[in-house]
């Protein structure tokens, strides 16, 4: 009874194809909107993923997410160096700057600063595309991120010693690494600690975060609540930095509802089509279910082949709807190269859209499941 | 009352017994008796005509027949089970294994081929795919439409399609067959080749078919005539009589 329960459902194109796209649109929308969203956050964080090394961040306690820089005293490097279970402690500087072009245009740069020493918190060396991380030592040298080259230079070759102009200081560029794209879209400059320092107006306090390691074996999250206590900073691992910055951004900003508006959208419209389709296709052919109910066809039967038709209809839905939202991402970071692509195509979104997809197939085969099981089997002779 | 036939005495119990039947819809006010103290034995191996004008009872009458209403009071049993005392799912399994229906609209699956709707009883009673389509086809070339097997019933004339609803209400071989207006969509030469194929084919005698008809061009056709009026039964005929209009 299952082929035939496609059967019908197949007959009438028109309407098979209806329910199909209505559930395709909705899943497309859905799953493109929140990977945007996702890609958002994402972008939100990128600093935290993009600067490894250490698995503790040390900042001030009121630091609310990566961008919300606060300034410490260098002491305070050196106390949390002090604290038991703490292996190394370095110092990072990561804030905006404002750099002169060669053109006299003026551009806000997210610059980072990197311990003199160590150069903790570079790039690996896979995501190095030009240069080296040793050349960061020379005089005025900074590295570029891939992004903010060509935001700068458009389509030119990238070329060793192009300069910018940071608070009067010239600044060297000196290679180019790939980068996680950020929110702000600003180009990316690394740098040494000492070097950004003087990339700076003069102020009082520069040091803005702490990168540290546990020693081998210490969980992270017991030496953060140790640097926590007995420095008064606020110690993060990068997990928790990384969600408390999502979850920052989540509550202080209107981009989860206008995000999540669309998708309710998305799915208000899928239920909408999809379940008003599969609900008159039903209806259409309530005498041919009243038939079958006639010649023997059990509730449960019947239930089956609505749900075997909904899943069908569900399933290659949802599978269009997916294949689009990833057409979408692919093209989206081909052909829009100049800015740095916010969409994050996870699993969980996915997952997300397969769940969303399966109520709206069940909303639309609940209402119709509801007139063929009510149906009196004697409608036939009418 | 209890009605038997004299004329017609079956050599065993009969396929289908009403006792004080009866059948309302509705409460208080819009209270509406259907079927009013009806009963009745038909024979198995006889074409049995069900007539009477519009609004007395004739369909849901066989709807309590064939299982697909219940009775507000009395006894219904049908090839000797009483359906009285069946529950819902046994019911629906009944009307499956013993119960051929042929619809006054066909009610054929557009979707399927002439055959597959002629195989679908035999898909419910869980029979393969394959054989259920060659059980169909023989069946459907045996009613004149071996060249027909694949055509969709959008393609078929109406008096083909109610051929192919004969052989889907046949396939399973079902002891009663219940038909609802068969001939009612069709014109005069087609209604008369239907009704002959359900003499040939249907009449058997450890079987028993059931017409609702209004249709007076085909009372020729039946062994009886079972004349309804306003739920109740108000004539019984033998093969030949009319009723009175």
């Amino acid at each position: 009874m299952n082929w035939v329960a496609l059967r019908m459902l197949t007959g009438d194109r028109a309407k098979y194809l209806g329910i199909i796209f209505g559930v395709a649109f909705a899943a497309l929308l859905m799953s493109q909107q929140l990977s945007i969203f996702c890609g958002l956050m994402r972008n939100t964080t990128s600093q935290i993923r993009d600067i490894e090394g250490g698995d503790i961040w040390v900042m001030d306690k009121n630091v609310q997410f990566v961008d919300d820089v606060k300034p410490m005293s260098e002491n305070k490097l050196l106390r949390v160096r002090g604290v038991e279970g703490v292996q190394w402690a370095v110092r990072l500087y990561k804030g905006i700057a404002r750099a002169r072009l060669s053109d006299g245009n003026f551009q806000q740069m997210i610059l980072i600063g990197l311990d003199d020493a160590t150069l903790v918190g570079a790039p690996r060396p896979d995501r190095i595309l030009h240069g080296e991380l040793g050349d960061l030592r020379q005089p005025n040298a900074v590295f570029i991120d891939e992004f903010g080259w060509r935001y700068l230079f458009g389509n030119e070759p990238f070329q060793v010693g192009r300069t910018l102009e940071m608070n009067d200081k010239r600044a060297v560029i000196v290679g180019m690494c790939k980068c996680n794209p950020t929110f702000q879209t600003f180009p990316i400059l690394y740098c040494t600690y000492s070097q950004a320092v003087q990339f700076l107006p003069q102020e009082r306090k520069t040091l803005t975060f702490i990168l540290a390691k546990g020693n081998d074996g210490a969980f992270p999250e017991s030496v953060c609540a140790a640097i926590h206590e007995q420095t008064g900073l606020k110690a993060l691992t990068n997990d928790q930095f990384f969600w408390s910055t999502i979850q920052y951004y989540m509550q202080r900003t209107g981009i989860p509802i206008n995000f999540g508006i669309t998708v309710m959208l998305g799915f208000v419209v899928g239920c909408a089509i999809a379940g008003q389709t599969f609900y008159l296709f039903t209806l259409e052919n309530l005498k041919q279910w009243g038939a079958l109910k006639a010649m023997g066809v059990s509730n449960i039967r019947l239930v089956g082949m609505i749900l075997l038709q909904a899943l069908v209809v569900g399933l290659i839905g949802y599978g269009l709807g997916i294949g689009g939202a990833a057409l979408f991402g692919y093209t989206f970071e081909r052909v829009v190269t100049s800015t740095p692509p916010a969409f994050y195509f996870g699993w969980q979104i996915m997952g997300i859209t397969a769940g969303a997809v399966t109520v709206i197939a069940l909303a639309a085969s609940l209402l119709s499941m509801r007139r063929v099981l009510f149906l009196e089997a004697g409608v036939v002779f009418r | 009352m209890t009605t038997t036939m004299q004329q017609h005495p079956t050599t065993r119990g009969a396929a289908i017994q009403l006792r004080g039947v009866s059948k309302v819809f509705g409460t208080g006010d819009t209270k509406v008796t259907a079927i009013d103290t009806v009963s009745l034995d038909l024979p198995y191996g006889e074409l049995v005509l069900l007539v009477g004008p519009s609004g007395c009872g004739k369909t849901t009458l066989i709807s309590i027949v064939a299982g697909l209403l219940d009775a507000s009071a009395g006894e219904v049993s049908v090839l000797e089970h009483n359906l009285t005392r069946m529950g819902g799912n046994r019911k629906v399994r009944f009307r499956g294994a013993n119960i051929g229906f042929v619809f006054q609209q066909y009610n054929l699956l557009p979707a399927l081929t002439a055959v597959e709707n002629a195989s679908v009883p035999l898909l419910i009673a869980g029979w393969s795919r394959p054989k259920a389509i060659e059980k169909a086809s023989d069946l459907l070339a045996s009613v004149g439409l071996g060249s027909r097997l694949k055509s969709y019933p959008s393609q078929l004339s109406g008096g083909q399609q109610q051929r192919v609803a004969i052989a889907r209400a046949l396939v399973h071989e079902p002891r009663l067959l219940v038909c609802d207006e068969p001939t009612a969509a069709l014109d005069a030469a087609s209604g008369r080749t239907v009704m002959d194929l359900i003499r040939q084919v249907a009449v058997q005698p450890d079987r028993a078919v059931i017409v609702v008809t209004h249709d007076s061009r085909v009372y020729d056709f039946g062994d009886r005539i079972v004349s309804m009026a306003d739920g109740k039964v108000v004539e019984l005929l033998g093969k030949g009589q009319r009723p009175h209009e």
